[in-house]
């Protein structure tokens, strides 16, 4: 197309182009900042804890004392499970009261290998765990047949929870059972758990439960050398599950996780169908709740059906809200700060704890409803 | 299954085999379809003319009749405007088309071959039949390009959810359709923060990156000024012939810009039929609808 000008030379008419427009690309896994402090916390773990704890001697100021290492370690899993929680909660909306389940299944997988591994050295020099011969039972009762191997044990941390998960899910999902409906079947779900686990004839040690534990791998575990193993493979295994956790919410999948929780039959209109969508997060969110179960126990040296109670299940669920839901940091740093308290509160003042949480519980959802997170952003954005 | 849907299944199934045994189905009792060429699985057959098909179609709910006994059919590339009174049925007789809710009796057939009955919310939206709700449904934590990402046509299963990356003939399509729907300065903006009528038209524009057959709009401008409501009536013409088209409307005007034929309903079934200056010359939609 030309234009006459004044003079009467044509000249090309100027080109209506569209602009074009700019999509989003594809964000990183973590932004340049995100990896600094992701290799810092490697570092923290993997080699600051370790020289304090282990190599600076036990008056210096800098050293780590075995108790703070133990109590990191401990927080590291609940931060697992935290972590687990606002896949679920956070991206899916999806309240579960049953994560204490999934933990405590990882917990008892290993510590029925922690059993087999005291070997005769128990109270009553049997091949047999104390409690079984106590019970007077004869042989191992065919739930315990992989408990003597390492490589079952790991296997089954991963796929007792999973597989439990993923049956329980399946018929939950698929009925699409949603909301404080959800939430109450997996309390009781957990609940029922508990009073099974308490029988002495389910095999789990009844209210005891498992402890005394000697030995893993045929190394000893009450050792400064094991505990610091221990703690820095609950470390790696925190931060590798960030990795994982934040790869899944930043693909395709996670959106549609985060649709599903503002608007499910809108997503269904969309042509996805929910239902495999929270099988498969809930299934890896039990999964990553067995693994921290797994490395909770051989740090604190027992696991009981109190690991089940409902109150256990609920406090996750503050330790993701308290931190902020639906940010993956958030969770991780819940479960730190709202354990801190606990450990402090509970010595200086053990009688005010349970106060203290339902408090912050409701203050969190009336005051902070992102969490210590969403805070943080807020103020970042608009100053405080 | 749960046993309602069971005790449904049974009541159809029963229903069927009388109509059979006294030879009063539409095939006369016999087998239909022995000369009919094979279609994909999952093609729209739209050689009879119709895309949509409903036949005595009816619901209650703890005895209310929602839909009453409904028949109404859809020609391919048709834009076919809803119009009736409030309690009319218009939601109800969407919910039955998508899945969301199933009739007590009738036939929803979409093109000649695919019982919409047999199909879940989901499978009927992979068929191609979209839906823009009343209130404008968009995930609001989503961007506005994030939001049409999630619509657009593709495996929408988790495998290929988990490893999807857009690829550059999608990546167009989606430039494309943000100037379609006047929203390419905002693809970066939160669903959440947009205005009433441009959440329409993300909702309108997630419906047709889904490249349905069949586009159910309920209320498409519903709270949109008068210069969008323009706007989206000359992208409803533009559609007409591509893609099929069913409105409800209470919009009078915007009815008479983009409507061929409009039908009446009332009380869960079809009162009348007809171009709008006809249906509004009839006494009986006088009445109950347009009042004197």
């Amino acid at each position: 197309m030309t234009m006459k000008t004044e003079n009467g030379v044509a000249v090309p008419a100027p080109t209506v182009t569209r602009r074009a427009v700019q999509l989003p690309q594809r964000s990183a896994l973590l932004s340049r900042a995100g990896w600094s402090v992701f290799v810092i916390a490697m570092l923290l773990v993997c080699v600051l804890a370790p020289l304090l704890n282990l190599v600076v001697p036990e008056g210096s100021a800098l050293h780590l004392s075995d108790y703070a290492v133990a109590l990191l370690g401990k927080i590291m899993c609940y931060a697992i499970l935290a972590l687990a929680m606002d896949l679920i909660w956070g991206y899916t909306g999806i309240l579960s009261l049953g994560h204490g389940l999934f933990f405590a299944l990882g917990g008892y997988v290993m510590g029925m290998y922690l059993m087999r591994q005291i070997g005769r050295e128990g109270n009553y020099k049997s091949d047999l765990p104390d409690f079984m011969v106590f019970l007077d039972w004869k042989e191992l009762p065919w739930h315990w047949a992989l408990s003597d191997s390492f490589v079952a044990t790991l296997l089954l941390v991963v796929l007792v929870p999973g597989l439990i998960a993923f049956v329980f899910g399946f018929f939950a999902f698929r009925s699409r059972i949603k909301g404080v409906y959800f939430s109450i079947i997996t309390q009781a779900m957990t609940f029922a758990a508990m009073l099974l686990f308490f029988r002495n004839e389910t095999g789990f040690g009844g209210n005891n439960g498992f402890t005394d534990f000697k030995r893993i791998l045929g190394i000893a575990i009450a050792t400064p050398g094991m505990r610091m193993f221990l703690f820095v493979l609950t470390g790696c295994t925190l931060l590798g599950f960030f990795l994982l956790a934040r790869a899944l919410v930043r693909a395709k999948f996670g959106r549609v996780l985060q649709a599903i929780r503002d608007g499910e039959s809108r997503v269904m209109f969309c042509g996805y169908s929910p239902v495999g969508y929270k099988l498969a997060i809930w299934t890896i969110s039990a999964m990553m709740c067995g693994v921290a179960g797994a490395l909770y126990v051989p740090q604190v040296g027992i696991i009981n059906p109190g690991e089940m109670s409902p109150a256990n299940s609920i406090e996750i669920a503050i330790w993701a809200a308290v931190g902020g839901r639906a940010s993956l940091v958030g969770p991780i740093v819940g479960a730190f700060v709202v354990n801190g308290a606990k450990s402090w509160l509970t010595v200086a003042y053990p009688e005010f704890w349970l106060y203290f949480l339902g408090a912050l519980f409701i203050a969190v959802t009336l005051f902070l409803p992102n969490g210590i997170v969403g805070l943080a952003r807020r103020w970042k954005r608009d100053g405080p | 299954m749960t046993p309602d849907l069971l005790d449904e299944g049974a009541q159809r199934r029963e229903q069927w085999q009388a109509a059979l045994a006294s030879g009063r189905t539409e095939s006369g009792g016999r087998q239909a379809g022995f000369s009919r060429i094979a279609m994909p699985d999952g093609e729209v057959d739209v050689t009879h003319g119709r895309i949509l098909y409903l036949e005595d179609v009816s619901v209650s709910f703890d005895g209310f009749k929602a839909i009453n006994q409904l028949s109404l059919d859809i020609a391919p590339g048709e834009l076919r405007c809803i119009i009736g009174p409030n309690g009319a049925g218009k939601t109800t007789m969407m919910d039955i088309i998508t899945g969301k809710t199933r009739p007590d009796t009738g036939t929803v057939f979409f093109g000649s071959t695919i019982d919409l009955l047999r199909y879940n919310e989901p499978q009927i939206a992979q068929l191609g039949i979209g839906r823009k709700f009343q209130k404008p449904t968009v995930f609001e934590q989503l961007t506005v390009f994030e939001n049409l990402e999630l619509a657009l046509k593709m495996d929408k299963r988790v495998q290929a959810s988990l490893l999807f990356r857009l690829d550059s003939a999608q990546a167009d399509r989606l430039a494309e359709l943000l100037h379609t729907i006047h929203l390419a300065d905002d693809v970066n903006r939160l669903a959440g923060n947009l205005s009433h009528g441009q959440k329409q038209w993300l909702e309108i524009g997630m419906l047709l990156v889904q490249e349905p057959r069949l586009l159910l709009l309920d209320e498409p401008v519903a709270g949109m000024t008068d210069e969008e409501t323009e706007r989206t009536a000359e992208l409803f013409l533009s559609l007409k012939g591509k893609h099929s088209l069913m409105v409800v409307e209470h919009d009078m005007s915007f009815i008479r810009t983009i409507s061929e034929i409009v039908t009446v309903l009332c009380d869960g079934a079809v009162l009348a039929q007809g171009t709008l200056d006809q249906v509004q010359a009839d006494d009986r939609v006088i009445e109950v609808y347009l009042g004197r």
